[in-house]
C-alpha cells in the first residue's frame, strides 16, 4: 500500500517564527497513528498543511499522491466541536450532508443517495434517531460523533481528528474509543491529542510534534523521551520566564 | 381601519403602492435577514446601509452638474453597496484581524461622502430626513417594479444556493476542504446583503433598514432551530409587522418606518417572552418530576 500522508523536508515558519522545521513524515494507508505534543508545537499547523490549508515554504507534501489541495477531498476531516458558533441554526442532518458538498448537482438539493450515505454515517456513529435534532441543542459528546459522522459521509480514505476528546466526560471517551476502534479496521487515522491514554488504547504509533517531528512506539516511550518530547522546547517557551516549576507543569496526560 | 382598507384596495393608490412594497421587501428580510443574524454579521449590513448613503449623494450630485438623468438615486444605491460588500467581504476573508476596523470606516466614509455630495447638489431639494427613516408613502410604481425584480433576484439566489451558502456560514472551513469556493459564496452572501438593504433604505431608511434586517429574523431563529423555517417565519412576520406598521401610521398619521419598526421589536420580544417562558415550564416540570 503506498502512504496516505507523506512529509518531506518540509518547513513552515509564521511570519519570524519557525513552527515546523524540516518535517519528513510518511503515515501508511492502513495505518492507526495518533499525534502529541506540546500547545505551539505545531500539531495543528502541520494537520493545515496536510489539508491543504496552508502552504509550506519548502519542501514537499502529498496526500494519497496529490497535492494537499486536491488531496484533501480523500481526507475526512474531524476539527473540535467548540469551533463553532454554539447558537447556529442547522439541524445534525445538514451538518453531516455537508460531507456530500463537493458532489451538490447544480440544482443544489441533495439527491437521495447522498442522503442515504448520511443516514448510513449517523448509524456507524450510533446516533441514528438525531438526524432532525439542532446541532446546537446536542451535548459535546454528541456533536463530536455528528462531526465523526460528517467526516465518513465524505467516503474518506483517511480519517483526520483534532483533539476529539477535549471537553467530553470519560463515558463518552469510553465509546469513542469503542468506536475507532471499530472504524480503524477500514480506515487510516490520524489522532491528534493530549490524551496519552487515549492513545495507548488505540494506537503503538505515535507522532511526537514540537517544532521537529519524530515517530515513536508507544512503548518506547518511557518518562525521559516524553520529557524531552513535551518539556525541553516547552519550558524554553512558556516557563523559562515566569519561574513556574518547569517538568510538572509540562508533563501531559500523566 | 377600514379606511386604511379601503385605500389598500384603491389601485395606484398611495398606501396600496407602499404595502406591495413592503410585502416585496418583507421576503428578502426573511431569507437574506436569516443569514446575515445566524452568521453575526448585522453590523456589516449596518455599514453597508450607511454607505449607501454615498450613492445616493453622488447620483443626486452627477444629476444637477453633469446633467446625467439616467443616473436615478436608486442606482447610485445599488452601485454603493456592493462596492462596500467587496471592500468588506473581501477584508473580512483575507486581512482577518482588521475586519471591525474596515466596517467603521466603510460606514463613516460612505456617509460623509454622501452627505458632502448632497451638499454640492444645488437642485437637491428633497430632505435628508427621508433618507434616513424612509419615504414608503412615497414610493413610485417604477420603483415598485425596481425592487420586485431586485427582490426576486436575490431571494432566488439565496434560496437555489442553500445548502453551499449554510455550509459556509456554519463551517467556511469544512467547506473549503469539500472543493466549495468559500470567498465566491461570502462574497455573494454579502452582496445579496447589500441589494436587500438597498431595497430596506427606499422602505426605512438607513437608520431603520438594519434593525428590520435584524428583528423579524432574530425573531425567527428564536423561534425554531432550522434555518430555512427560520427564513418563513421570518418572512410571515415582516409581512404582518409592515402590512400593520403602515395601517397604524396611516390611520394617526405617524411616519410608517419608525412604526413597523416598533412593531418588529415588540414581537421579537414577545417571541423571546415566549420562549423564555416555555423553557420555565419545562425546567419547573423537571424539578415537579424529581
Amino acid at each position: 500500500m503506498g502512504a496516505a500522508i507523506e512529509f518531506q523536508h518540509a518547513n513552515f515558519r509564521y511570519r519570524d517564527v519557525s513552527v515546523l522545521t524540516d518535517v519528513s513524515l510518511r503515515v501508511e494507508e492502513g495505518e492507526c497513528v495518533a499525534m502529541i505534543g506540546p500547545n505551539g508545537g505545531g500539531k495543528s499547523t502541520l494537520l493545515k498543511l496536510a489539508l491543504g490549508l496552508l502552504k509550506t515554504e519548502s519542501g514537499t507534501i502529498q496526500v494519497f499522491d496529490h497535492a494537499p489541495h486536491t488531496g484533501c477531498r480523500l481526507i475526512g476531516y474531524v476539527p473540535q466541536h467548540l469551533h463553532f458558533d454554539p447558537k447556529f441554526p442547522i439541524t445534525c442532518m445538514e451538518v453531516v450532508l455537508m460531507g456530500r458538498l463537493d458532489r451538490l448537482p447544480w440544482w443544489g438539493r441533495y439527491p437521495a443517495a447522498d442522503r442515504e450515505i448520511a443516514h448510513e454515517s449517523f448509524r456507524r456513529v450510533g446516533l441514528t434517531g438525531l438526524e432532525e435534532r439542532p446541532f446546537a441543542a446536542l451535548s459535546g459528546g454528541q456533536k463530536q460523533r455528528v462531526l465523526i459522522a460528517r467526516a465518513l459521509c465524505t467516503e474518506p480514505r483517511l480519517l483526520l481528528l483534532d483533539e476529539p476528546t477535549a471537553n467530553v466526560d470519560l463515558t463518552v471517551e469510553e465509546r469513542f474509543v469503542e468506536l475507532l476502534e471499530e472504524l480503524r479496521q477500514k480506515i487510516t487515522i490520524v489522532l491528534v491529542t493530549h490524551d496519552l491514554g487515549l492513545v495507548e488504547r488505540l494506537t503503538d504509533q505515535v507522532i511526537c510534534v514540537n517544532r521537529r517531528v519524530h515517530r515513536h512506539r508507544v512503548s518506547d516511550l518511557d518518562g525521559d523521551t516524553l520529557r524531552q518530547i513535551y518539556s525541553a522546547e516547552l519550558r524554553e517557551q512558556h516557563f523559562g520566564s515566569c519561574g513556574c516549576p518547569p517538568v510538572t507543569a509540562a508533563t501531559p496526560g500523566t | 381601519m377600514s379606511a386604511f382598507l379601503r385605500e389598500v384596495f384603491t389601485p395606484g393608490s398611495i398606501v396600496q403602492l407602499a404595502t406591495l412594497a413592503s410585502l416585496i421587501a418583507s421576503v428578502n428580510f426573511g431569507v437574506v435577514g436569516t443569514y446575515v443574524v445566524a452568521r453575526r454579521i448585522t453590523y456589516i449590513a449596518a455599514a453597508i446601509a450607511h454607505s449607501v448613503l454615498a450613492g445616493i449623494g453622488f447620483a443626486v450630485f452627477a444629476r444637477a452638474h453633469f446633467g446625467w438623468d439616467w443616473c436615478v438615486p436608486v442606482l447610485g444605491a445599488i452601485v454603493a453597496a456592493v462596492v462596500s460588500a467587496v471592500i468588506i467581504g473581501y477584508v473580512s476573508l483575507y486581512l482577518r484581524e482588521r475586519e471591525d476596523t474596515i466596517i467603521s470606516v466603510v460606514w463613516a466614509v460612505g456617509m460623509s461622502a454622501g452627505l458632502l455630495f448632497l451638499y454640492y447638489s444645488p437642485g437637491f431639494n428633497g430632505n435628508l430626513e427621508s433618507f434616513l427613516v424612509g419615504s414608503i408613502l412615497y414610493i413610485a410604481p417604477a420603483d415598485l417594479w425596481i425592487m420586485g425584480a431586485l427582490g426576486l433576484v436575490v431571494v432566488l439566489l439565496c434560496l437555489f444556493f442553500y445548502n453551499p451558502l449554510m455550509a459556509v456560514c456554519f463551517d467556511e472551513e469544512f467547506a473549503r476542504l469539500r472543493g466549495v469556493n468559500v470567498p465566491l459564496y461570502y462574497l455573494l452572501l454579502l452582496i445579496l446583503t447589500s441589494l436587500s438593504v438597498v431595497l430596506l433604505v427606499q422602505l426605512a431608511g438607513i437608520v431603520l433598514a438594519i434593525a428590520l434586517i435584524v428583528l423579524p429574523a432574530a425573531a425567527g431563529l428564536h423561534a425554531t432551530g432550522k434555518l430555512w423555517h427560520a427564513m418563513c417565519l421570518a418572512t410571515a412576520l415582516a409581512m404582518i409587522q409592515s402590512t400593520l406598521g403602515i395601517a397604524w401610521s396611516y390611520s394617526v398619521e405617524i411616519p410608517a418606518g419608525p412604526a413597523i419598526i416598533l412593531l418588529s421589536a415588540a414581537s421579537y420580544l414577545a417571541v423571546f417572552g415566549w420562549k423564555a417562558w416555555q423553557s420555565l415550564q419545562a425546567s419547573s416540570s423537571l424539578t415537579r418530576r424529581s
